[in-house]
């Protein structure tokens, strides 16, 4: 009982974890272990994230779920060249989500959802080989999002619903690889917005030509949370007009890519149920970080990204083995949207392979406990930044990268 | 149920143990890196300012931080060697240093924007904290003692404090001698070295150059308690004190690198002024006032046509640069028959004195000639010492004023302009100094680095590097510090990346360099009130 309370006090810490870019691919247990597959299947509310299409062909009247995440991930850097070595002490991010969904009438289902699905929490050490580029980084998002679900007929349904996001940036890097005070402390600037809001959609569609078979499809807008009121805040500036760092506002957009997934599941011996997703996340529109300080003394900053578009394609295996307990388990692989020379180490992802499972305790008709976890597994790489610049000439940041991520995960689910 | 969860839990813990994301070879693991046949656990760094981390006209301790010695020693120490390094850091960032509570040296140069816009070295301000008199208590792996020549190392007494006032003794070794008898090379020794570098010999010509070739090139004088501070070291002396020095660091043993010795006249200090500094393009006042200077010097350019030395006459240009005038002390001196031709020339006697004395050994400076950097903040002002001269002499202030302007009426004298003859003694004896480096790095084994080729190369073409090339330029090339003479820590980790390459050759060692980039070059900074 102990290790359970040290898991909920793990979960409890805030922040939260970057994956395929910042994407943070945590939005329901029951999904999750199964490889995060749920376009096309119809188990819980879920759906309102995963295709709000389902909503309406769901057993039960009302459809409760919620759940949270603890995200231990980490990463190591070295450079052979010159012995420099770095881990980071990541914060350990608790990702969360909340749907429900109700059956107004035969042929509609109104739901709502509260998930994360954007978010990224690293942290080098202070004045690390790359702290020219990042010390550290945290972003959270939170999207909310009504939803209604409509019947055409027995084999297709279609939803989808608005979705408002608010989310925070915190972000500090040093301003050069060798600027300093007299005292030698390394020049460094803060960025930080708070409460930046905006709007997108998700829509669905659902078919199902048999009993057993489903297919699904979902898009999910791109949204831009433009930062326009940002502080900017310098320490360790030297006294000299030379470097005119004083603290101000600042603008940036951070863009969160569209989505677009398609997916089909089928159930098999009674007591099976196989799924299949295909992501394509559209993340191109990550073309440059750029930071427009509002004092025109301050050179602005701008750092490319060049984003590519990235797949990701999932792969669940669901068992219904007693009337008690539900199996899943699940894999996928999750291609990296950094392409070479732009691998920046505040999103340091290359491709990666989850490894996923979980199960549902069914402790009553009504009330079920979903628990999963994720192993995600990268490779080390050898990769470099090659966008940085100082006085023009460029000056890139290489070296070995290597990440984990082991996240387990608990939640509830309520149906009537 | 219970149970249920216990498996959830374990298999949360099982997870975060595995979690931490590890690389096949880790740098930080054991032999990743090694030192080869090399013993590094007591490496001793003896020479002088170069080796103590010297920039920007000081010491301090940001500056001994990035001392080559002990970037070296960094990077060692991530090949496994587990010894600190230790140095004699100063108490503080400024660098000036005190002698029973009176400052007697200056502080660090930082570069300040001035009231006119543009950047140039200031001395950084602040009460400095380091007294030589509270002594430190060494012996030191950095044994680098900034103005030292190589005979001062062996010279008994170099660190007694009481010596200091008379300049009979050194004030940065003053503060971490073993006693006051005791000598650089003995303490040096004294440490049981197993890995030594030496770097000396830079002074024995760099004073001569700096002092503008003040002193006396000694070549043929073997005493060296003879020598004034800016005077030549005969090539003898330097051999036999540092073929001393050698015997002393390798008397248990140990292997090491020696330096040999840049051409001391490629550093900024020498190359940032140049010869033809008067420039009327951006130098208005000094372009309205080329007619008048040229009919001033009308009469004297006659009389060295008369006497047979046209090429001394002294003209201006008045839309282009024109050459600084100097004085060249080895001209023949022609005083006393300009006075006369002058005279004879319709000239009052006292003018054609005055001139006389004054252009007699003038003559206009050629692309031959080098400037020292501090010449550059006393070009086309007022020599206020000549003019109080001419003016206790009787002549008209307004007169005296336009025969006292540096480098235009007034020749340069000889501390701003290092001539040929004196770049001469200057070549011979760093070539002689050179090859008994090399002789004697020969005959025991140790690795040569050839500081002169790599500096050549950095003041001729760059050392590129991710981010920049590194250049001789003042201020902007990265090599070198405010002082002009000295390098920052960039040129200096690329001096410390030299030796580390030449060792993991030699000892077949595998000891990582540094990214010269990550090193900062110049410091900005403006006084209060600036």
């Amino acid at each position: 009982m102990k290790k359970l309370v040290l898991l909920a006090v793990c979960m409890l810490a805030s922040a939260m974890m970057y994956a395929g870019g910042y994407r943070v691919s945590l939005q329901g247990h029951k999904s999750l272990a199964m490889g995060h597959t749920g376009v096309a299947l119809i188990d819980s509310s879920e759906l309102v994230f995963f295709n709000p299409a389902g909503l309406v062909f769901l057993e039960d009247k009302l459809n409760v779920s919620g759940g949270a995440f603890g995200v231990f991930s980490d990463v190591v850097y070295q450079n052979e060249t010159t012995g420099a070595f770095a881990q980071t002490d990541s914060p350990t991010g608790t990702p969360f989500y909340l749907y429900g969904s109700y059956q107004v009438t035969d042929w509609m289902a109104v739901g709502l959802g509260v998930y994360t699905p954007y978010g990224s929490s690293v942290a080098y050490e202070d004045d690390w080989a790359g702290s020219h580029l990042v010390n550290n980084i945290e972003l959270a998002a939170i999207f909310i999002q009504p939803t209604v679900s409509f019947k055409i007929s027995d084999v297709l349904s279609v939803g989808g619903g608005p979705i408002y996001v608010t989310g925070n940036v915190n972000f500090n890097r040093n301003l050069s690889r060798t600027l300093t005070d007299l005292e030698g402390n390394r020049s460094e600037v803060t960025i930080d917005a708070t409460g930046v809001t905006n709007w997108g959609w998700t829509a669905g569609v659902m078919v199902r030509p048999s009993e057993n078979l489903t297919i699904g499809a979902n898009y999910r807008s791109e949204i831009i949370l433009n930062a326009d009121e940002a502080d900017a805040t310098f320490e360790n500036i030297p006294n000299s007009p030379l470097t005119p760092f004083v603290d101000t506002k600042a603008s940036a957009s951070l863009p969160l890519p569209a989505e677009m997934t398609v997916g089909v599941s089928y159930k098999f011996c009674k007591k099976w149920t196989a799924a299949f997703d295909y992501n394509r996340a559209f993340w191109d529109v990550y073309e440059s970080l750029d930071i427009d300080f509002e004092n025109p003394n301050l050179t602005d900053s701008f750092n490319a990204r060049n984003y590519k578009n990235a797949s990701t394609v999932r792969f669940g295996l669901e068992y219904k083995a007693t009337k008690m307990f539900t199996l899943r388990a699940g894999y996928y692989f999750d291609e990296s949207p950094v392409q070479g020379g732009f691998f920046a180490p505040e999103t340091p992802r290359n491709d990666s392979n989850g490894y996923t499972g979980g199960l549902t305790v069914n402790l009553s008709d009504r009330f079920q406990i979903d628990a999963s976890f994720l192993y995600l597994h990268f490779k080390e790489v050898d990769a470099s930044y090659d966008a940085y610049f100082e006085n023009g000439v460029a000056a890139p940041f290489s070296g070995k990268y290597k990440s984990s991520a082991f996240v387990p995960g608990l939640g509830v689910t309520y149906k009537m | 149920m219970k149970n249920t969860f216990k498996y959830i839990a374990l298999a949360a813990i099982a997870g975060f143990a595995s979690c931490e994301p590890e690389f096949e070879n880790t740098v930080t693991d054991a032999g990743f890196y090694d030192t080869g046949s090399a013993d590094l656990s007591n490496y001793v760094a003896l020479g002088n300012s170069l080796t103590a981390g010297f920039a920007d006209g000081a010491l301090y301790i940001s500056g001994q931080e990035n001392s080559y010695p002990n970037i070296m020693a960094g990077q060692f120490a991530l090949a496994g060697v587990t010894t600190e390094f230790t140095q004699p850091l100063m108490n503080d960032d400024l660098g000036g240093l005190l002698l029973s509570g009176n400052q007697i040296t200056d502080n660090r140069l930082v570069l300040a924007v001035g009231a006119s816009g543009s950047p140039g070295p200031v001395t950084l301000e602040g009460e400095p904290s380091t007294d030589i008199t509270s002594g430190l208590t060494g012996p030191f792996n950095n044994m680098g003692v900034p103005g030292a020549k190589s005979f001062h190392l062996s010279a008994p007494g170099y660190g007694n404090v009481a010596g200091v006032p008379v300049g009979a003794a050194n004030p940065y070794y003053a503060r971490f001698a073993s006693s006051g008898t005791s000598t650089v090379v003995g303490d040096a020794a004294s440490a049981n070295p197993s890995f030594f570098s030496l770097w000396i010999g830079n002074n024995d010509i760099l004073s001569f150059a700096t002092s503008g070739g003040l002193g006396v090139d000694q070549t043929g004088n073997f005493d060296p308690t003879t020598y004034g501070p800016n005077d030549i070291t005969d090539p003898n002396v330097f051999a036999g004190a540092y073929a001393g020095q050698l015997e002393a660091l390798m008397a248990g043993g140990a292997e090491g690198i020696v330096f040999n010795l840049p051409d001391v006249t490629s550093i900024p200090y020498f190359t940032t002024v140049p010869y033809n500094a008067l420039d009327a393009r951006t130098n208005e006042d000094f372009a309205a006032q080329v007619p008048v200077l040229n009919a001033t010097f009308a009469p004297l350019n006659q009389a060295f046509a008369f006497l047979g030395q046209p090429q001394r006459a002294i003209t201006f240009n008045s839309t282009f640069q024109s050459a600084v005038i100097i004085k060249d002390e080895s001209l023949v001196d022609l005083s006393a028959e300009l006075t006369q031709v002058l005279i004879g020339g319709g000239l009052d006697a006292a003018t054609a004195t005055i001139f006389g004395q004054q252009f007699g050994q003038s003559r206009k400076a050629t692309e031959s000639d080098l400037l020292v950097l501090p010449s550059s903040s006393i070009i086309g002002q007022l020599n206020q010492e000549r003019f109080d001269e001419l003016v206790s002499f009787g002549v008209p202030a307004e007169t005296a004023g336009q025969l006292s302007v540096n480098g235009i009426t007034f020749p340069l004298e000889d501390q701003f302009v290092l001539i040929p003859t004196e770049q001469s003694s200057i070549e011979a004896a760093n070539a002689a100094y050179n090859l008994v480096i090399s002789q004697l790095a020969d005959a025991n084994d140790l690795i040569l680095i050839d500081a002169r080729a790599e500096l050549a190369e950095i003041a001729n073409t760059g050392i590129a590097y991710g981010g920049g090339v590194l250049t001789s330029e003042y201020v902007s090339g990265g090599a070198f510090s405010l002082d002009g003479v000295h390098p920052t820590p960039r040129g200096y980790a690329y001096i410390a990346n030299l030796a580390i390459v030449a060792m993991n050759r030699k000892y077949g060692a595998n000891i990582p360099t540094v990214e010269i980039g990550n090193y900062p070059t110049i410091t900005v900074h403006n006084n209060t009130g600036n």
